[in-house]
């Protein structure tokens, strides 16, 4: 399994693993999406509460999911590179960023679109929006780092320190916000005990989270290889794959 | 951290000497700090009570800008003049180096701020429990300020547009005391016991001392390798 792990952490290895994983990997979360739209805007009944409005759960939910799943990711990658000094992971965690920051986005403007027929305001300084918004800051500052140091690796490793504090942060700024103030629910799905959730809503909804997942590595990956092929634009396997031959 | 006790006092002694020989930039946070707070009796009219039931809040986002500004400096000119190269070869000591220039910029900007705060919540007759617990929660909070600065100091060392950079980078980290520091204010003023936001204020200072040194001096390595 290590030899596996180690052919693959390889620039070239990946990217060759990277095309062939992204398209079915897109096809299968397409099919999940029209599964998971399908069970959840058609199939699933109305709230007794609060009608047709909570179907917006079905991407508000796992957009949250993702937009701290995908700071793990980068803030893991830039550890591994800063412990091990993996090219890979420079790639990984950059592709991983502006992903990051849309699945934030996306949260952050479905929750307020729901906001407004339910708590009757777009926005309210409540600790999960608080610290989501400031989730995107981390991540649109870890970009504008990365577009001001001009060298790659420089910036990538810049970029893997400040993503570690950022997860030192986290739980501080999470919880530090959550004793401030708080309006936003609390988990339904990842709580101890059954998930306080009728089966026919759940379902569709645990289709779309993975629907969503299979989405962020399609297209991690597309970004990754795209990266790979920047950072390493100088090599002879990059070369051989544009058809240009060697350096020389 | 460091390798010998001489080591890092002479960093110290270099550091404080180095600010002191630039007093006159020395005064522009307190400047900018007296000014921020100035802007609000503008904006929000002359309303004493409006004014002061605004006052602690105005005094740590003053604070906290005043401070952010002034991080940038604490790598530059070193960068400049090369001497930064020099202290990431000191054999061993690079956080703790990091965290010694951490302590001269606390002493060179939040401390004077701090003191600026007293003398302005005296003039804008805050109670005497207020001002306490606003000096109490500045002393406790602000080193935070400084350590977590000097990562993003060294991040930013020689980037182009570094100071609003920096500010970007920074500020989001910033949160946690501003909610702690403001909290206790807010719980004096109405005289409710803060000592649970100071607990938190001293945690955050502490934990900042014990890992922000570590990630500005690879911070560093990252920026100058």
């Amino acid at each position: 399994m290590f030899k596996t792990l180690h052919k693959y952490a390889s620039p070239m290895h990946f990217h060759a693993l990277a095309r062939r994983w992204s398209t079915p990997l897109l096809w299968l979360s397409a099919v999940l999406f029209a599964a998971g739209l399908a069970g959840g805007l058609v199939m699933a009944p109305a709230d007794y509460q609060q009608g047709e409005s909570f179907r917006i759960i079905y991407v508000h939910v796992p957009s949250a999911w993702l937009s701290m799943f995908a700071y793990m990711v980068m803030a893991g990658a830039g550890a591994v590179s800063l412990i091990w000094r993996v090219k890979l992971m420079d790639a990984l965690a950059r592709a991983a960023a502006p992903l990051g920051a849309s699945f934030t986005a996306l949260a952050l403007a479905t929750g307020s679109l729901w906001g407004k027929p339910m708590w009757g305001t777009w926005w309210v300084w409540d600790a999960r929006l608080t610290s989501e918004l400031l989730l995107l800051f981390l991540y649109l500052g870890y970009m504008a780092l990365q577009s001001a140091i001009d060298d790659r690796r420089a910036a990538a490793r810049a970029g893997a320190v400040l993503a570690v504090v950022g997860v030192v942060n986290i739980p501080i700024i999470h919880y530090s916000v959550e004793w401030w103030s708080t309006l936003h629910q609390p988990a339904t799905i990842t709580r101890l005990g059954a998930p306080a959730m009728a089966t026919s809503m759940l379902i569709p909804l645990l289709l779309m989270a993975l629907a969503f997942q299979l989405l962020f590595f399609a297209l991690l990956f597309i970004r990754a290889r795209s990266e790979l092929l920047e950072f390493e634009q100088r090599s002879l396997w990059v070369r051989e794959l544009l058809g240009q031959g060697s350096p020389r | 951290m460091l390798s010998t006790p001489p080591a890092s006092l002479a960093i110290l002694r270099r550091e404080m000497l180095r600010l002191y020989r630039r007093r006159g930039q020395l005064m522009q946070p307190p400047l900018f700090f007296i000014l921020v707070a100035v802007m609000f009796p503008f904006a929000v009219g002359g309303d004493e009570n409006q004014l002061r039931a605004l006052a602690p809040a105005v005094v740590w986002v003053a604070l906290l800008l005043a401070t952010t500004l002034s991080l940038e400096d604490i790598f530059r000119g070193d960068h400049e003049d090369g001497s930064l190269e020099q202290l990431v070869l000191l054999a061993g000591s690079l956080p703790g180096a990091c965290a010694l220039k951490a302590l001269a910029h606390w002493l060179s900007t939040p401390v004077p701020l701090i003191a600026m705060a007293a003398l302005m919540s005296a003039v804008h007759g805050l109670q005497n429990e207020t001002r306490t617990a606003l000096l109490v929660s500045l002393l406790l909070g602000t080193p935070v300020f400084s350590l977590v600065g000097t990562i993003g100091s060294a991040l930013t060392v020689g980037v182009r547009g570094g100071a609003l950079l920096l500010a970007l980078l920074i500020l989001p980290l910033y949160i946690p005391v501003l909610i702690f520091g403001a909290g206790a204010v807010r719980n004096a003023t109405l005289s409710m016991a803060s000592g649970s936001e100071y607990f938190f204020l001293a945690g955050l200072s502490v934990l900042a001392a014990t890992l922000a040194p570590f990630a500005a001096a690879a911070g560093l390595r990252a920026r100058l390798v």
